[in-house]
Protein backbone atom coordinates (compact mmCIF):
# COMPACT_ATOMS: atom_id res chain seq x y z
CA UNK A 1 0.00 0.00 0.00
CA UNK A 2 1.44 3.49 -1.06
CA UNK A 3 1.92 5.74 1.96
CA UNK A 4 0.69 8.83 1.80
CA UNK A 5 3.01 12.20 1.05
CA UNK A 6 3.98 14.49 4.11
CA UNK A 7 1.48 17.68 3.89
CA UNK A 8 -1.15 15.67 1.51
CA UNK A 9 -3.16 14.07 4.71
CA UNK A 10 -6.60 13.24 3.51
CA UNK A 11 -8.16 16.23 5.60
CA UNK A 12 -6.45 18.59 3.26
CA UNK A 13 -7.10 17.03 -0.08
CA UNK A 14 -9.89 17.74 -3.05
CA UNK A 15 -11.68 14.99 -3.66
CA UNK A 16 -14.57 14.61 -7.38
CA UNK A 17 -16.56 12.36 -5.99
CA UNK A 18 -17.96 9.90 -2.95
CA UNK A 19 -18.83 6.29 -3.27
CA UNK A 20 -21.12 4.22 -0.48
CA UNK A 21 -21.76 1.00 -0.27
CA UNK A 22 -24.78 -0.35 1.83
CA UNK A 23 -25.76 -3.90 2.54
CA UNK A 24 -28.15 -5.26 5.43
CA UNK A 25 -29.26 -2.82 7.69
CA UNK A 26 -27.55 -0.07 6.00
CA UNK A 27 -30.98 1.79 4.11
CA UNK A 28 -31.50 3.83 7.58
CA UNK A 29 -27.44 4.92 7.35
CA UNK A 30 -28.21 5.92 3.63
CA UNK A 31 -31.27 7.66 4.32
CA UNK A 32 -30.01 9.89 7.31
CA UNK A 33 -27.05 10.58 4.92
CA UNK A 34 -28.86 11.51 1.96
CA UNK A 35 -30.98 13.65 4.08
CA UNK A 36 -27.86 15.89 5.30
CA UNK A 37 -26.66 16.03 2.39
CA UNK A 38 -27.28 20.02 1.47
CA UNK A 39 -28.21 21.72 -2.06
CA UNK A 40 -25.29 23.15 -2.62
CA UNK A 41 -22.79 19.63 -2.02
CA UNK A 42 -20.61 19.69 -5.33
CA UNK A 43 -19.64 16.18 -5.83
CA UNK A 44 -21.26 13.52 -7.27
CA UNK A 45 -22.70 10.19 -5.04
CA UNK A 46 -22.63 7.06 -6.24
CA UNK A 47 -24.37 4.07 -4.33
CA UNK A 48 -24.46 0.43 -4.25
CA UNK A 49 -27.17 -1.17 -1.57
CA UNK A 50 -27.46 -4.38 -2.13
CA UNK A 51 -31.42 -4.43 -2.73
CA UNK A 52 -33.80 -7.16 -3.36
CA UNK A 53 -33.23 -8.31 -7.65
CA UNK A 54 -37.17 -7.42 -7.36
CA UNK A 55 -36.61 -4.29 -6.80
CA UNK A 56 -38.10 -1.91 -9.37
CA UNK A 57 -36.64 1.54 -8.69
CA UNK A 58 -38.56 1.64 -5.43
CA UNK A 59 -35.28 1.92 -3.34
CA UNK A 60 -33.98 4.85 -5.08
CA UNK A 61 -37.52 6.25 -5.21
CA UNK A 62 -37.49 6.19 -1.75
CA UNK A 63 -34.33 7.71 -1.10
CA UNK A 64 -35.31 10.86 -3.48
CA UNK A 65 -38.21 11.52 -0.94
CA UNK A 66 -35.32 12.62 1.60
CA UNK A 67 -32.71 13.97 -0.68
CA UNK A 68 -32.22 17.57 -1.28
CA UNK A 69 -30.40 16.40 -4.50
CA UNK A 70 -31.41 14.94 -7.87
CA UNK A 71 -31.29 11.07 -6.92
CA UNK A 72 -30.63 8.89 -10.40
CA UNK A 73 -31.52 5.30 -10.98
CA UNK A 74 -28.66 5.67 -14.08
CA UNK A 75 -28.91 4.25 -17.27
CA UNK A 76 -25.98 2.71 -18.90
CA UNK A 77 -23.63 5.38 -20.03
CA UNK A 78 -25.45 8.25 -18.12
CA UNK A 79 -22.86 11.18 -17.57
CA UNK A 80 -21.99 11.64 -14.09
CA UNK A 81 -22.25 14.90 -13.04
CA UNK A 82 -21.54 16.88 -9.48
CA UNK A 83 -24.13 17.52 -6.67
CA UNK A 84 -26.26 14.05 -8.56
CA UNK A 85 -27.17 10.97 -6.81
CA UNK A 86 -26.57 7.58 -8.75
CA UNK A 87 -28.19 4.43 -7.09
CA UNK A 88 -27.39 0.93 -8.50
CA UNK A 89 -30.64 -0.55 -10.22
CA UNK A 90 -30.94 -4.14 -8.49
CA UNK A 91 -29.54 -6.76 -10.94
CA UNK A 92 -26.67 -4.56 -12.71
CA UNK A 93 -23.59 -3.80 -11.49
CA UNK A 94 -22.33 0.18 -11.64
CA UNK A 95 -19.09 0.96 -12.76
CA UNK A 96 -17.40 4.12 -13.54
CA UNK A 97 -15.64 4.77 -17.03
CA UNK A 98 -12.85 6.91 -17.64
CA UNK A 99 -14.32 9.18 -19.65
CA UNK A 100 -16.61 9.78 -16.37
CA UNK A 101 -19.49 8.47 -17.41
CA UNK A 102 -21.26 5.42 -15.81
CA UNK A 103 -21.41 1.59 -16.65
CA UNK A 104 -23.63 -0.76 -16.19
CA UNK A 105 -23.13 -4.51 -16.23
CA UNK A 106 -25.17 -7.79 -15.81
CA UNK A 107 -21.82 -9.86 -15.52
CA UNK A 108 -21.71 -12.57 -12.96
CA UNK A 109 -22.53 -11.55 -9.06
CA UNK A 110 -19.46 -10.58 -6.69
CA UNK A 111 -19.50 -11.50 -3.45
CA UNK A 112 -22.69 -13.01 -4.19
CA UNK A 113 -23.93 -9.83 -5.15
CA UNK A 114 -24.92 -7.89 -7.95
CA UNK A 115 -24.38 -4.86 -7.90
CA UNK A 116 -21.05 -5.40 -6.05
CA UNK A 117 -19.81 -2.52 -3.62
CA UNK A 118 -16.39 -3.79 -5.03
CA UNK A 119 -16.67 -3.38 -8.18
CA UNK A 120 -17.74 0.01 -7.75
CA UNK A 121 -14.56 1.28 -5.66
CA UNK A 122 -12.46 -0.61 -7.65
CA UNK A 123 -13.68 1.40 -10.86
CA UNK A 124 -14.04 4.46 -8.32
CA UNK A 125 -10.09 3.78 -7.40
CA UNK A 126 -9.01 3.79 -10.82
CA UNK A 127 -11.06 6.83 -12.23
CA UNK A 128 -10.47 9.23 -9.55
CA UNK A 129 -7.77 7.77 -7.58
CA UNK A 130 -7.07 9.78 -4.48
CA UNK A 131 -9.67 12.12 -4.91
CA UNK A 132 -12.29 10.00 -3.87
CA UNK A 133 -13.95 8.94 -0.64
CA UNK A 134 -15.41 6.14 -0.02
CA UNK A 135 -17.46 5.14 3.09
CA UNK A 136 -18.78 1.20 3.80
CA UNK A 137 -21.69 1.17 6.04
CA UNK A 138 -23.89 -1.26 7.72
CA UNK A 139 -24.02 -5.00 6.36
CA UNK A 140 -23.75 -8.76 6.91
CA UNK A 141 -21.26 -9.06 3.55
CA UNK A 142 -17.74 -8.97 3.41
CA UNK A 143 -18.38 -6.89 -0.20
CA UNK A 144 -16.36 -3.60 -0.14
CA UNK A 145 -13.36 -4.78 1.21
CA UNK A 146 -11.50 -5.49 -1.65
CA UNK A 147 -12.80 -2.39 -2.96
CA UNK A 148 -11.98 -0.26 0.19
CA UNK A 149 -8.41 -1.76 -0.22
CA UNK A 150 -8.25 -0.09 -4.04
CA UNK A 151 -9.60 3.11 -3.00
CA UNK A 152 -6.89 3.45 -0.14
CA UNK A 153 -4.03 1.80 -2.46
CA UNK A 154 -4.93 4.72 -4.81
CA UNK A 155 -4.24 7.34 -2.23
CA UNK A 156 -8.36 7.83 -1.81
CA UNK A 157 -9.53 8.41 1.46
CA UNK A 158 -11.78 5.28 3.41
CA UNK A 159 -14.10 5.86 5.94
CA UNK A 160 -16.31 3.09 8.06
CA UNK A 161 -19.03 3.12 9.55
CA UNK A 162 -18.52 2.81 13.51
CA UNK A 163 -19.60 -1.09 13.83
CA UNK A 164 -21.23 -0.61 16.84
CA UNK A 165 -23.21 2.11 15.66
CA UNK A 166 -24.32 -0.57 12.49
CA UNK A 167 -27.62 -2.37 12.64
CA UNK A 168 -24.94 -5.25 10.94
CA UNK A 169 -21.53 -5.09 11.48
CA UNK A 170 -19.49 -7.41 9.52
CA UNK A 171 -19.63 -5.12 6.88
CA UNK A 172 -17.61 -2.10 8.17
CA UNK A 173 -15.84 -4.33 10.48
CA UNK A 174 -14.06 -6.98 7.50
CA UNK A 175 -13.53 -3.50 6.01
CA UNK A 176 -11.50 -2.19 9.13
CA UNK A 177 -9.90 -5.22 9.76
CA UNK A 178 -8.23 -5.11 6.53
CA UNK A 179 -6.69 -2.32 7.90
CA UNK A 180 -7.09 -0.33 4.76
CA UNK A 181 -9.66 2.35 6.81
CA UNK A 182 -8.67 5.75 7.41
CA UNK A 183 -11.30 6.83 9.29
CA UNK A 184 -13.80 4.84 11.39
CA UNK A 185 -17.19 7.27 12.09
CA UNK A 186 -20.69 7.50 13.59
CA UNK A 187 -23.32 8.14 10.91
CA UNK A 188 -23.01 12.07 12.29
CA UNK A 189 -19.53 12.32 12.12
CA UNK A 190 -19.94 10.96 8.55
CA UNK A 191 -21.94 13.45 7.18
CA UNK A 192 -19.59 16.28 8.90
CA UNK A 193 -17.35 15.03 7.63
CA UNK A 194 -18.10 14.57 4.00
CA UNK A 195 -20.21 17.91 4.01
CA UNK A 196 -17.11 19.36 4.62
CA UNK A 197 -14.90 17.94 1.84
CA UNK A 198 -13.39 20.17 -0.66
CA UNK A 199 -14.08 19.92 -3.86
CA UNK A 200 -11.61 19.68 -6.69
CA UNK A 201 -11.41 22.21 -9.28
CA UNK A 202 -13.29 20.78 -12.32
CA UNK A 203 -10.69 20.06 -14.82
CA UNK A 204 -7.57 20.71 -13.14
CA UNK A 205 -4.74 18.41 -14.05
CA UNK A 206 -4.74 15.65 -11.71
CA UNK A 207 -1.31 15.33 -9.69
CA UNK A 208 0.37 11.96 -10.79
CA UNK B 1 7.63 -7.24 -12.54
CA UNK B 2 5.81 -9.95 -10.93
CA UNK B 3 2.47 -7.78 -10.24
CA UNK B 4 0.56 -5.44 -12.29
CA UNK B 5 -1.19 -4.40 -9.52
CA UNK B 6 1.07 -1.82 -8.03
CA UNK B 7 2.16 -0.36 -11.96
CA UNK B 8 0.96 2.67 -12.97
CA UNK B 9 -2.44 2.39 -14.56
CA UNK B 10 -1.47 4.60 -17.97
CA UNK B 11 1.18 1.37 -18.15
CA UNK B 12 -1.81 -0.76 -17.80
CA UNK B 13 -3.69 1.20 -20.48
CA UNK B 14 -1.16 0.68 -22.92
CA UNK B 15 -1.03 -3.10 -22.91
CA UNK B 16 -4.30 -3.69 -22.75
CA UNK B 17 -4.69 -1.29 -26.01
CA UNK B 18 -1.73 -3.57 -27.17
CA UNK B 19 -3.52 -7.13 -26.14
CA UNK B 20 -6.45 -5.94 -27.68
CA UNK B 21 -4.96 -4.89 -31.21
CA UNK B 22 -3.23 -8.09 -31.04
CA UNK B 23 -6.52 -10.38 -30.77
CA UNK B 24 -8.07 -7.89 -33.60
CA UNK B 25 -5.12 -8.21 -36.00
CA UNK B 26 -4.70 -11.97 -35.44
CA UNK B 27 -8.22 -13.26 -34.90
CA UNK B 28 -10.48 -10.54 -36.22
CA UNK B 29 -12.55 -10.27 -32.91
CA UNK B 30 -12.92 -6.62 -31.84
CA UNK B 31 -12.97 -5.72 -28.35
CA UNK B 32 -11.38 -2.20 -28.70
CA UNK B 33 -14.11 -0.49 -28.56
CA UNK B 34 -16.15 -2.33 -25.81
CA UNK B 35 -16.69 -0.82 -22.38
CA UNK B 36 -13.37 -0.06 -20.80
CA UNK B 37 -13.93 -0.66 -17.28
CA UNK B 38 -15.68 -3.90 -17.77
CA UNK B 39 -13.00 -5.38 -20.25
CA UNK B 40 -10.62 -4.09 -18.13
CA UNK B 41 -11.36 -6.35 -15.22
CA UNK B 42 -12.26 -8.97 -17.16
CA UNK B 43 -8.89 -9.10 -18.46
CA UNK B 44 -7.31 -8.58 -15.13
CA UNK B 45 -9.15 -11.50 -13.69
CA UNK B 46 -7.74 -13.93 -16.83
CA UNK B 47 -4.31 -12.89 -16.19
CA UNK B 48 -4.89 -14.15 -12.63
CA UNK B 49 -5.85 -17.41 -13.93
CA UNK B 50 -3.37 -17.49 -16.98
CA UNK B 51 -0.31 -17.92 -15.31
CA UNK B 52 1.30 -14.82 -16.90
CA UNK B 53 2.91 -12.45 -14.69
CA UNK B 54 1.38 -9.15 -16.89
CA UNK B 55 -0.68 -8.30 -19.36
CA UNK B 56 2.02 -7.44 -22.20
CA UNK B 57 3.32 -11.02 -21.23
CA UNK B 58 -0.49 -12.27 -22.70
CA UNK B 59 0.44 -10.79 -25.95
CA UNK B 60 2.67 -13.54 -27.63
CA UNK B 61 1.02 -16.03 -26.18
CA UNK B 62 -2.65 -15.04 -27.53
CA UNK B 63 -1.13 -14.18 -30.73
CA UNK B 64 0.55 -18.10 -31.21
CA UNK B 65 -1.28 -20.35 -29.05
CA UNK B 66 -5.11 -20.43 -30.38
CA UNK B 67 -6.58 -22.30 -27.05
CA UNK B 68 -5.10 -20.04 -25.00
CA UNK B 69 -6.80 -17.04 -26.88
CA UNK B 70 -10.04 -19.40 -26.45
CA UNK B 71 -9.50 -19.19 -22.70
CA UNK B 72 -9.51 -15.66 -22.82
CA UNK B 73 -12.57 -15.19 -25.12
CA UNK B 74 -14.11 -17.67 -22.98
CA UNK B 75 -13.77 -14.38 -19.93
CA UNK B 76 -14.96 -11.84 -22.42
CA UNK B 77 -18.08 -13.50 -22.88
CA UNK B 78 -19.60 -12.87 -19.49
CA UNK B 79 -23.26 -11.73 -19.60
CA UNK B 80 -25.53 -13.90 -17.11
CA UNK B 81 -28.86 -14.06 -18.04
CA UNK B 82 -32.11 -15.72 -17.07
CA UNK B 83 -35.58 -17.04 -18.49
CA UNK B 84 -37.79 -14.53 -18.63
CA UNK B 85 -35.39 -11.72 -17.04
CA UNK B 86 -37.44 -8.58 -16.47
CA UNK B 87 -40.76 -10.60 -16.70
CA UNK B 88 -42.59 -7.32 -16.84
CA UNK B 89 -41.30 -6.51 -20.32
CA UNK B 90 -42.98 -10.29 -21.40
CA UNK B 91 -45.94 -8.77 -20.65
CA UNK B 92 -45.14 -5.53 -22.33
CA UNK B 93 -44.29 -7.13 -25.77
CA UNK B 94 -47.41 -9.66 -25.14
CA UNK B 95 -49.70 -6.59 -24.89
CA UNK B 96 -48.19 -4.17 -27.16
CA UNK B 97 -45.85 -5.76 -29.64
CA UNK B 98 -48.01 -9.07 -30.40
CA UNK B 99 -50.72 -7.76 -31.39
CA UNK B 100 -49.32 -5.65 -34.32
CA UNK B 101 -46.88 -8.75 -34.84
CA UNK B 102 -49.91 -10.45 -35.72
CA UNK B 103 -50.95 -8.58 -39.08
CA UNK B 104 -47.92 -9.91 -40.94
CA UNK B 105 -48.44 -12.94 -42.31
CA UNK B 106 -44.74 -13.69 -41.75
CA UNK B 107 -42.60 -12.61 -38.38
CA UNK B 108 -38.93 -12.74 -38.61
CA UNK B 109 -37.72 -11.97 -35.42
CA UNK B 110 -33.59 -11.25 -34.54
CA UNK B 111 -32.48 -11.95 -31.08
CA UNK B 112 -28.80 -10.26 -31.02
CA UNK B 113 -26.33 -11.32 -28.23
CA UNK B 114 -28.09 -14.45 -27.22
CA UNK B 115 -25.30 -15.85 -25.37
CA UNK B 116 -26.74 -19.47 -23.50
CA UNK B 117 -30.18 -19.26 -25.42
CA UNK B 118 -32.38 -17.99 -21.94
CA UNK B 119 -34.22 -15.29 -23.77
CA UNK B 120 -34.64 -17.20 -26.86
CA UNK B 121 -36.75 -20.20 -25.32
CA UNK B 122 -38.44 -17.37 -23.30
CA UNK B 123 -39.15 -15.71 -26.56
CA UNK B 124 -40.61 -18.70 -27.90
CA UNK B 125 -42.53 -19.59 -25.03
CA UNK B 126 -44.34 -15.88 -25.58
CA UNK B 127 -44.72 -16.83 -29.27
CA UNK B 128 -46.25 -20.37 -29.10
CA UNK B 129 -48.90 -19.04 -26.62
CA UNK B 130 -49.86 -16.35 -28.58
CA UNK B 131 -50.31 -18.43 -31.53
CA UNK B 132 -47.66 -16.50 -33.47
CA UNK B 133 -44.87 -19.29 -33.44
CA UNK B 134 -45.45 -21.44 -36.44
CA UNK B 135 -45.66 -18.22 -38.70
CA UNK B 136 -42.08 -16.49 -37.25
CA UNK B 137 -38.49 -17.94 -37.47
CA UNK B 138 -36.20 -16.33 -34.80
CA UNK B 139 -32.99 -15.78 -36.15
CA UNK B 140 -30.52 -15.90 -32.57
CA UNK B 141 -27.05 -14.82 -32.64
CA UNK B 142 -24.01 -14.56 -30.67
CA UNK B 143 -20.24 -14.14 -31.73
CA UNK B 144 -19.39 -16.85 -29.24
CA UNK B 145 -19.69 -20.38 -31.08
CA UNK B 146 -19.26 -21.79 -27.14
CA UNK B 147 -22.43 -19.82 -26.34
CA UNK B 148 -24.15 -20.70 -29.33
CA UNK B 149 -23.48 -24.18 -28.50
CA UNK B 150 -24.91 -24.09 -25.10
CA UNK B 151 -27.89 -22.25 -26.39
CA UNK B 152 -28.81 -24.55 -29.14
CA UNK B 153 -28.48 -27.35 -26.51
CA UNK B 154 -30.83 -26.02 -24.68
CA UNK B 155 -29.81 -27.73 -21.40
CA UNK B 156 -30.48 -25.72 -17.91
CA UNK B 157 -29.70 -26.31 -14.99
CA UNK B 158 -32.59 -27.15 -13.00
CA UNK B 159 -32.22 -25.42 -9.83
CA UNK B 160 -32.42 -22.37 -12.27
CA UNK B 161 -35.52 -23.11 -13.54
CA UNK B 162 -37.36 -22.48 -10.44
CA UNK B 163 -36.65 -18.40 -10.73
CA UNK B 164 -37.50 -19.00 -14.42
CA UNK B 165 -40.99 -20.34 -13.34
CA UNK B 166 -41.31 -17.59 -11.08
CA UNK B 167 -40.30 -15.24 -14.02
CA UNK B 168 -42.22 -16.94 -16.33
CA UNK B 169 -45.88 -16.67 -14.05
CA UNK B 170 -45.00 -12.99 -13.85
CA UNK B 171 -44.74 -12.32 -17.58
CA UNK B 172 -48.14 -13.28 -18.27
CA UNK B 173 -47.42 -16.94 -19.00
CA UNK B 174 -50.44 -19.34 -19.97
CA UNK B 175 -49.22 -22.79 -19.06
CA UNK B 176 -47.80 -24.46 -16.68
CA UNK B 177 -44.01 -24.02 -17.39
CA UNK B 178 -43.00 -27.61 -16.54
CA UNK B 179 -44.61 -28.40 -20.23
CA UNK B 180 -41.92 -26.79 -22.13
CA UNK B 181 -38.65 -28.96 -20.35
CA UNK B 182 -37.75 -32.35 -19.62
CA UNK B 183 -36.21 -32.70 -16.04
CA UNK B 184 -33.74 -35.26 -15.45
CA UNK B 185 -31.32 -35.31 -12.61
CA UNK B 186 -30.02 -31.99 -12.44
CA UNK B 187 -30.65 -30.73 -15.95
CA UNK B 188 -34.06 -29.72 -17.76
CA UNK B 189 -33.82 -29.78 -21.45
CA UNK B 190 -36.01 -27.22 -23.39
CA UNK B 191 -39.09 -29.34 -25.73
CA UNK B 192 -37.74 -30.06 -29.28
CA UNK B 193 -40.88 -28.35 -30.51
CA UNK B 194 -39.52 -24.85 -29.48
CA UNK B 195 -36.73 -25.39 -31.68
CA UNK B 196 -38.01 -26.13 -34.79
CA UNK B 197 -38.47 -22.38 -35.80
CA UNK B 198 -35.24 -20.85 -34.05
CA UNK B 199 -31.97 -20.75 -36.41
CA UNK B 200 -28.81 -20.11 -34.28
CA UNK B 201 -26.28 -18.79 -36.18
CA UNK B 202 -22.65 -16.54 -35.46
CA UNK B 203 -23.00 -12.85 -35.46
CA UNK B 204 -20.71 -10.34 -34.27
CA UNK B 205 -22.52 -7.09 -33.76
CA UNK B 206 -18.58 -5.27 -33.91
CA UNK B 207 -17.63 -6.69 -37.53
CA UNK B 208 -20.70 -8.01 -39.37
CA UNK B 209 -23.91 -6.99 -40.89
CA UNK B 210 -27.03 -5.94 -41.94
CA UNK B 211 -29.48 -9.07 -41.04
CA UNK B 212 -32.54 -8.16 -43.56
CA UNK B 213 -36.30 -7.27 -43.02
CA UNK B 214 -36.76 -8.12 -39.23
CA UNK B 215 -39.95 -7.56 -37.55
CA UNK B 216 -38.78 -7.51 -34.12
CA UNK B 217 -34.98 -7.13 -33.01
CA UNK B 218 -34.62 -8.44 -28.89
CA UNK B 219 -31.01 -7.22 -27.64
CA UNK B 220 -30.89 -6.81 -23.92
CA UNK B 221 -28.05 -6.35 -21.83
CA UNK B 222 -25.49 -6.97 -25.04
CA UNK B 223 -24.75 -2.71 -25.97
CA UNK B 224 -23.92 -2.19 -22.33
CA UNK B 225 -20.78 -4.11 -22.70
CA UNK B 226 -20.23 -1.45 -25.96
CA UNK B 227 -19.08 1.98 -25.68
CA UNK B 228 -20.92 4.64 -27.23
CA UNK B 229 -19.25 4.16 -30.99
CA UNK B 230 -19.76 0.58 -31.00
CA UNK B 231 -23.27 1.17 -29.80
CA UNK B 232 -23.90 3.04 -32.33
CA UNK B 233 -23.02 0.82 -35.01
CA UNK B 234 -25.15 -1.67 -33.64
CA UNK B 235 -28.21 0.19 -33.04
CA UNK B 236 -26.99 1.57 -37.10
CA UNK B 237 -27.18 -2.44 -38.13
CA UNK B 238 -30.92 -2.80 -36.42
CA UNK B 239 -32.39 0.42 -37.72
CA UNK B 240 -31.07 -0.78 -41.10
CA UNK B 241 -32.50 -4.72 -40.52
CA UNK B 242 -35.72 -3.33 -39.41
CA UNK B 243 -38.86 -2.94 -41.42
CA UNK B 244 -41.29 0.07 -41.55
CA UNK B 245 -42.82 0.16 -38.22
CA UNK B 246 -40.66 -3.09 -37.20
CA UNK B 247 -39.98 -3.28 -32.91
CA UNK B 248 -36.42 -2.94 -31.23
CA UNK B 249 -36.25 -4.04 -27.41
CA UNK B 250 -33.50 -3.48 -25.32
CA UNK B 251 -32.46 -3.98 -21.83
CA UNK B 252 -34.20 -2.00 -19.31
CA UNK B 253 -31.35 0.26 -18.30
CA UNK B 254 -30.17 1.00 -21.90
CA UNK B 255 -31.64 3.94 -23.60
CA UNK B 256 -31.93 5.21 -27.68
CA UNK B 257 -31.34 8.73 -25.72
CA UNK B 258 -27.96 10.59 -27.33
CA UNK B 259 -27.27 7.76 -29.85
CA UNK B 260 -27.31 8.28 -33.37
CA UNK B 261 -30.69 6.57 -34.18
CA UNK B 262 -32.54 8.34 -31.36
CA UNK B 263 -34.92 10.35 -34.16
CA UNK B 264 -35.58 6.96 -35.94
CA UNK B 265 -38.32 5.84 -33.55
CA UNK B 266 -41.18 6.36 -31.70
CA UNK B 267 -40.84 4.90 -27.61
CA UNK B 268 -43.78 2.44 -27.38
CA UNK B 269 -42.89 1.38 -23.34
CA UNK B 270 -40.32 3.66 -21.96
CA UNK B 271 -39.89 1.54 -18.66
CA UNK B 272 -39.89 -1.79 -21.17
CA UNK B 273 -37.16 0.40 -23.36
CA UNK B 274 -39.32 -0.86 -26.64
CA UNK B 275 -39.25 1.48 -29.62
CA UNK B 276 -41.18 1.21 -33.19
CA UNK B 277 -39.48 2.51 -35.98
CA UNK B 278 -40.97 5.12 -37.50
CA UNK B 279 -39.50 7.40 -40.32
CA UNK B 280 -35.92 8.79 -40.10
CA UNK B 281 -36.43 12.61 -39.09
CA UNK B 282 -33.03 14.65 -39.72
CA UNK B 283 -32.41 16.09 -36.01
Amino acid sequence: MRAREIGKLPSSANYEAVVIGASAGGFKAVAAIFDAVPLEFALPVLLVQHLHHDDDGAFAAHLAAVSKLPVIEPCDKEPIVGGHMYIAPAGYHMLVEQNGIIALSTEEKVNWSRPSIDMLFESAARMWGERVTALILSGASSDGTAGIQAIRAAGGLTIAQKPDTAEHPFMPQTAIDSGAVDEVLTIEEIIARITGLRPAIPRRERKK
Amino acid sequence: MTSTKNQKPEFEAIEIDLLLEAIFRRYGYDFRSYARASIERRIRLFLSASGCSSISGMIPKVIHDKEFFSRLVRYFSVSVTEMFRDPSVYRVVREKVVPLLKTWPHIKIWLAGCATGEEVYSLAILLKEEGLYERATIYATDFSDEALACAREGIYDLAKLQDATRNYQKAGGKRSFSEYYLARYDAATMDASLKGKIVFSSHNLAMDGVFGDMHLIFCRNVLIYFNRDLQNRALTLFTDSLVHGGYLCLGTKETLQFTDVSHCYDVVDGKARIYKKGICHES
